[in-house]
């Protein structure tokens, strides 16, 4: 059985009811089970955690203080720093809340593999050890074998490498497994069918089920970190939540021996002038972290440089794991690497930009989005030390990587 | 009785410490040298995958730089590995960046308790001790596994009280007691010490040693935690080497039974 039918069977619209409406009392008692038992809560308990009733400033402290210790436990007063790559921004998806999407009139482009190395030098000299290649999806311009040819030319240098690309079938997988790759993150973007549908406008995408097992497949790959993720601003979060939840515990199951990461990106003004259909607030972020650590002591918690430094730092001791820092979101943002080869891809063909473009030192690809948080990674290393953590570089060893 | 404390003795070396540091979890390196010096400890741990491998003295990666092993044996440990050839790898190119042929094997696949896979550990223990290493493994508290290890050739055996961060104290209490009756090799108590009497709970049990880590790295006082727990595994040890009265649930009979045999 896959996450697929067990989503179908999960009484989402009882725990998204009790979710709304739970009381102080359900509150207090899901909390008071979870420091006794220390047992996996019950979906019931976190939908608890996660009501408005939660919010209060009495009950998140507490979420918080437990959240703190169990981080602290587990994980220790250390954060994991990674950095995201961006090897392209072709995509044949049309998604109506992503720059990249297909029928946006973007500046394009693929690096080669020599340009990805020379982008992943620049981030290696600034500390990261640990990369994210970041790709649309577009069998053309990203196929499985320049995947594999990117992760195998980093291989060598670094410490731990994942990927945030289209989802692919297990036998693709194996190759860029083997190459040295380490860890696939792959967002649902929304639990929600119908929002799905209707936000997943044509293209591979738009199929919910292939997506959704898609961490099941890296898994049987050889994958031994998944990330998954839900984006949140399309559907209400706290139903996002209970389903990320579940899917969280079935993996932690099914795929017992992966290290398992959850993000929360929040939406960021992109190409396509698309605006959160269901906003979520700084408040009800930091009760979403709360309440994923509580519910799953040792699963890392991802914070990207979406939000500001100012949510980031506070956000640290409440339960985060990992962070990036100084992050571009296109292709060549580190080094310009790639500028020479900039179009716009119009059926599937690169064309050179009609728009007068500027020949410039400024000229870039567009962004996914845009990044709040812009200062540079030495100077959120120095701040998590004022904090009292220690932002770790390095925390895993490429000869674990090996086939 | 001997009126000195005994030394611990693994592997033909001498160690007047039986307190035995982790090294992660904590706020910076300098925090961590602190409470090293604290402990007292003669022997601490690190997990190569936080340590440079690469001989490039990567200052990213500079965890080995706050531990002066002239006055520590190092122990590289194999964090990470899920299997036995992973462990192995990285314990060659651990000895390889380090020089240290001293390694606590830890193979455990399953990221939430990280209890180690014994089937894997024994089988890493077979291949390491044959190629030189001197081999302490980490393994859950079973008497016959560790019977097996030591006759694998390691060092030490190194049962859990509880799984690693649990601060739950020592939860296997009966079978560590099999383990230390049966053991030929020194028994170091690791994981699961959440206080200082946890720790002098297995020294009086007769441990050999304890690993301690989180408890410490996570204090809100590193150093003063570590010197509590220095102080815990000494009383406890000397306790066991004293000789603890046995305990009783009733207090002596004033009259005995059999004082009449005494009597002339």
């Amino acid at each position: 059985m896959s996450f697929a039918s067990e989503l179908n069977s999960l009484a989402l619209a009882e725990l998204s009811h009790f979710a709304q409406n739970a009381t102080a009392a359900d509150v207090e008692a899901a909390l008071a089970r979870s420091e006794a038992s220390g047992k996996r809560i019950s979906a019931a308990d976190f939908a608890a955690l996660i009501s408005p009733a939660a919010a209060q400033p009495q009950y998140i402290e507490a979420m918080a203080q437990r959240s703190h210790d169990l981080t602290l436990r587990h994980f220790g007063r250390v954060i994991r720093f990674f950095a995201p790559l961006y090897v392209s921004n072709e995509c044949i998806n049309v998604c109506k809340y992503c720059g990249f999407s297909r029928d946006n009139p973007i500046l394009r482009v693929t690096l080669t593999a020599d340009q990805v190395a020379a982008e992943a030098r620049y981030l290696r000299d600034q500390g990261f050890r640990h990369i994210l290649l970041v790709a649309g999806e577009h069998p053309h311009f990203i196929s499985d074998d320049y995947l594999r040819d990117c992760v195998a030319r980093l291989h060598g240098d670094w410490p731990s490498i994942s990927l945030e690309i289209g989802p692919l079938e297990t036998a693709q997988y194996v190759p860029i497994v083997q190459a040295g790759a380490e860890g696939l993150v792959v967002y649902q973007e929304t639990y929600d069918r119908g929002v799905y549908d209707a936000m997943h406008v044509s293209g591979p995408k738009k199929d919910f089920g292939w997506r959704l097992e898609t961490p099941e497949r890296a898994y049987a790959a050889g994958f031994k970190r998944l990330g998954i993720g839900a984006l949140l601003g399309l559907a209400p979060w706290r139903n996002e939540a209970i389903a990320l939840a579940a899917h969280a515990g079935y993996l932690l199951k099914k795929c017992w021996m992966a290290q398992l990461t959850i993000s929360a990106p929040r939406l960021r003004p992109a190409a396509g002038e698309f605006r959160p259909l269901a906003p979520m607030s700084d408040r009800e972020l930091v009760q979403f972290v709360c309440a994923m650590r509580i519910a799953f002591p040792e699963v890392g918690l991802v914070l990207s440089t979406r939000e500001s430094a100012m949510l980031r730092d506070n956000l640290v001791p409440l339960g985060i794991t990992m962070m990036s820092a100084g992050s571009h979101t296109e292709p060549g943002g580190y080094t310009g690497q790639g500028r020479e080869t900039l179009h716009v891809t119009k059926g599937g063909r690169m064309i050179k930009p009609e728009l007068p473009v500027i020949e410039s030192e400024g000229e870039h690809a567009t962004v996914q989005f845009e990044i709040a948080d812009n200062r540079s990674p030495a100077e959120v290393a120095a701040r998590l030390e004022q904090l009292g953590y220690e932002p770790v570089w390095k925390d895993w060893e490429g000869a674990l990587n090996e086939a | 009785m001997t009126d000195k404390p005994r030394k611990l003795r693994v592997a033909n070396r001498d160690f007047n410490s039986r307190l035995i540091m982790g090294t992660g979890k904590f706020a910076s390196g300098e925090i961590m040298a602190s409470a090293l010096e604290a402990s007292g400890a003669e022997m601490v741990t690190v997990a190569l995958r936080r340590a440079d491998l690469s001989g490039q003295r990567d200052k990213f990666a500079n965890i080995l730089t706050f531990i002066d092993t002239k006055k520590y044996v190092l122990l590289p440990n194999t964090s990470g590995a899920r299997n036995a050839e992973e462990a192995c790898r990285l314990a060659r190119l651990g000895r390889e960046a380090t020089a240290s042929t001293w390694l606590k094997l830890e193979i455990h696949p399953d990221p939430r308790y990280l209890l180690p896979d014994a089937v894997e550990t024994l089988k890493a223990a077979e291949i390491l001790v044959k190629e030189g290493f001197t081999v302490l493994p980490y393994i859950n508290a079973d008497p016959v596994l560790a019977k097996r290890l030591e006759d694998a050739g390691c060092a030490t055996v190194m049962p859990l009280g509880s799984p690693i961060g649990s601060a739950r104290g020592i939860e296997t209490r009966a079978s560590i007691e099999i383990i230390i009756e049966q053991a030929t090799v020194p028994v170091v108590v690791d994981a699961g010490l959440g206080a200082p009497s946890h720790a002098a709970e297995a020294m009086e049990m007769g441990a050999d040693a304890v690993l301690v880590n989180t408890a410490v790295a996570v204090a809100a006082d590193p150093a003063r935690m570590a010197e509590a727990f220095k102080a815990a595994v000494e009383a406890g040890r000397a306790a066991y080497e004293i000789g603890l009265a046995p305990k009783r649930k009733e207090a002596d009979a004033t009259s005995p039974l059999t004082g009449f045999l005494n009597e002339r």
